[in-house]
């Protein structure tokens, strides 16, 4: 699982109405008759945005612009069920389209080798943050604020100096500046990036594109988010996994992994690449994984059609190798997999285990492989995988 | 010598109640850790295998002289534990518990910081000075002592330190602390605070760092041992073939834009010096080497 993004439209509307961050004037629409009816309502020339969590969407024509109610139907038709980077678009947000003067950045994130929140801005925006680092630094200004006592006025001076704005802009950058950091602290978000903060024409300051990404682990304290946040498909099994309490990775092999503990699960992982495997997911069934929550694991690895070995790795420490033993022949017994199986068990009671994995496998008829180091089970996986 | 907990250590448990702490209390005090007291709101006057309970991390350590914390609080509640035992004055705070957020994590460093608390997590399997005390849920008995010192282990990750050492005892390599820095983005020590601790420590004869992707510590320890640490190290690192975006399991363990990768982080281990193991025994069997070539 990853850090949690929110769509667009939510993140603006959440900083528009609880931190009155100003933004375009715009709604969201699942059709193209909802798109032409925003576009008349809003009376002008309009931009319709996918509503997907990819980064690039401007390049890869994911938004688009429409001068008339017509217009934005047929642009709608045309994006709408439409996939760009595995991602299908099922929204989108039409809003007024804005006539640029300058496009800015302000982002604030999570600096963990500082462990500080690092203010970011620049007075050149509309592209990625580390693009103006490498093309313009001068531009770029980058504050570290302590966690513990917060965002100063001094902060907010450079900062707002550096984005070289008119006396009436810079008041309201400041405003916004202060805005952001309260919903970055409040929201326990770890990215917040207005890009492009946008001076129009007529001198307003608009945030013509939000990113936010909250904090997966305080959800408990925001349960108003759990609602809004929607995952994408290619989640759907990783989000499906955490709810099981597991940790699960999708990778492109096909040797099935399984271990316990995110750094063995990681080492196993390589070490199958390394013996000339190709891993295909990551799995951590977790420390003190009961036969359960093993039995789920197996189902889950399964589910992947490419999977051709299951490689499981277990050192039972908290966890109880007869135990884990247990869960694998229930699953085993249940589902009947037509793939072999390569299961390395050991620490505590592993000869229980063992001996529960020998006496099952035998008159079986299923491909079980025991096997007593992590290596001659990589080893083993890879061969049967057949590269 | 051993750092940080010896038999002198009196420890406090907060979250004694629940099942896994009452679970590892057992295995604690069977290790010979001197658990003093536990300490769950409300629950005054119980007892966990006969360890007393007091309402406070206070009280605790006025009446029974405590002077460290393991903390097995739930993530929500576990800040605000781990800031009632910094106030209570303990010096070193154990925070075992997995999946608190982050800006409460930045909180509880710089709060450890300030007051001169050493916090080690969270999302950590603990400490071990092995034969001497366990403040943490390690299987003790995959780690072995030997006479005349060895090696000091730090780690990001649990069940990996448990492989790597399991290995290093089948070989004959002892170890003297085992110390896991925790798996999350924010961490009490990092790395390098470790090697210092190691550097001190007489019985300890070398290092070897457990790395994984995420972050740069393991960068900032190369720098460090390139400065000139005395005494050698080896390294490993987990997660060569993770995709980027993707947390690893661990909070801590994400590839973030070009940051964070296992390459990197074994470059800069190879550049100041440090042999990186390609597999969890080979890593143990270069710590090995790397004794006893010192030896000689």
């Amino acid at each position: 699982m990853r850090p949690l993004q929110l769509q667009e439209y939510i993140a603006k509307r959440i900083l528009s109405e609880r931190y009155g961050v100003k933004i375009p004037r715009g709604e969201v629409a699942e059709t193209p008759e909802e798109a032409a009816a925003i576009a008349e309502k809003l009376g002008r020339p309009v931009v319709l945005k996918s509503q997907i969590l990819v980064g690039g969407r401007g390049k890869a024509g994911a938004i688009r612009t429409a001068s008339s109610p017509e217009e934005a139907a047929r642009v709608a038709s045309e994006l709408l069920g439409r996939v760009f980077k595995g991602h299908i678009v099922r929204k989108l947000y039409v809003e007024e389209k804005l006539e640029i003067e300058r496009e800015l950045y302000v982002g604030l994130s999570l600096d963990r080798v500082e462990k500080a929140i690092a203010l970011i801005v620049s007075s050149e925006g509309g592209m990625d943050v580390e693009e103006i680092a490498e093309k313009s630094p001068e531009k770029l200004l980058r504050l570290k604020i302590h966690p513990l006592y917060g965002l100063w006025d001094h902060h907010v001076r450079r900062a707002v100096q550096k984005l070289s704005l008119p006396d009436p802009q810079a008041v309201e950058a400041s405003t916004l500046i202060r805005a952001l950091y309260k919903a970055m602290v409040e929201l326990d978000a770890e990215l917040i990036e207005v890009n492009p903060l946008v001076l129009t024409a007529s001198g307003e300051l608009v945030a013509a594109d939000v990113r936010l990404f909250v904090d997966d682990y305080a959800l408990f304290r925001h349960r108003e988010l759990e609602s809004v946040i929607e995952y994408t498909q290619a989640d759907a099994l990783e989000r499906m996994a955490s709810e099981m309490g597991l940790n699960y990775v999708k990778l492109e092999g096909n040797v099935g992994i399984l271990a316990n503990g995110a750094g063995m699960a990681m080492a196993t992982m390589d070490l199958v690449q390394f013996v000339g495997g190709r891993p295909a997911n990551f799995l951590d069934v977790g420390g003190g994984a009961s036969s359960e929550v093993v039995e789920r694991a197996i189902e889950l690895i399964l589910t992947h059609e490419s999977v051709r070995v299951v490689f499981m790795n277990i050192f039972g420490g908290i966890t109880r190798c007869d135990e884990v033993a247990r869960g694998i022949v229930e699953a085993l017994r249940a589902l009947r997999p037509s793939i072999p199986f390569v299961i390395r068990l050991t620490g505590t009671n592993e000869e229980e285990g063992r001996a529960i994995l020998e006496e099952f496998s035998r008159g079986s008829g299923l491909a079980i492989y025991v096997v007593s180091t992590m290596e001659e089970g990589a080893k083993l996986a890879a061969q049967l995988a057949g590269g | 010598m051993v750092v940080l907990v010896n038999e002198s250590t009196r420890v406090v448990v907060q979250g004694i109640t629940g099942r896994q702490a009452s679970f590892h209390v057992r295995r604690m005090l069977d290790y010979g850790t001197k658990i003093v007291a536990g300490v769950r709101p409300g629950k005054r006057g119980e007892r966990v295998h006969g360890v007393p309970v007091y309402d406070s991390v206070e009280e605790a350590v006025k009446e029974t002289g405590a002077n460290a914390s393991i903390i097995f609080v739930p993530a929500p509640a576990a800040p605000d534990a781990f800031m009632e035992a910094v106030e209570a004055g303990l010096d070193l705070v154990v925070v075992i518990t997995e999946g608190i957020p982050v800006h409460d994590e930045l909180k509880m460093y710089w709060r450890a910081k300030e007051s001169g608390t050493i916090m080690i997590g969270p999302n950590t399997p603990g400490v071990l000075s092995v034969g001497v005390a366990h403040l943490g849920i390690m299987p003790t008995g995959a780690f072995s002592r030997k006479e005349g010192g060895g090696v000091g282990v730090v780690s990001r990750s649990g069940t990996l330190t448990y492989q790597v050492c399991q290995y290093l005892s089948r070989l004959g390599v002892g170890q003297t602390t085992v110390i896991g820095v925790g798996g999350d983005r924010i961490t009490g020590l990092d790395f390098v605070d470790v090697l210092e601790m190691f550097e001190e420590d007489e019985e300890t004869k070398g290092v070897l760092l457990i790395g994984e992707i995420g972050g740069t510590m393991e960068e900032e320890a190369a720098k460090f041992i390139a400065r000139g640490f005395e005494k050698p190290v080896v390294a490993y690192v987990a997660g060569v073939t993770a995709p980027p975006g993707k947390k690893m399991g661990h909070a801590g363990a994400i590839i973030e834009g070009r940051r964070g990768t296992a390459e990197s982080k074994i470059k800069a281990f190879e550049e100041a010096g440090v042999p990186v193991g390609r597999t969890p025994l080979e890593a143990a069997e270069l710590v090995k080497r790397a004794l006893e070539s010192r030896m000689k």
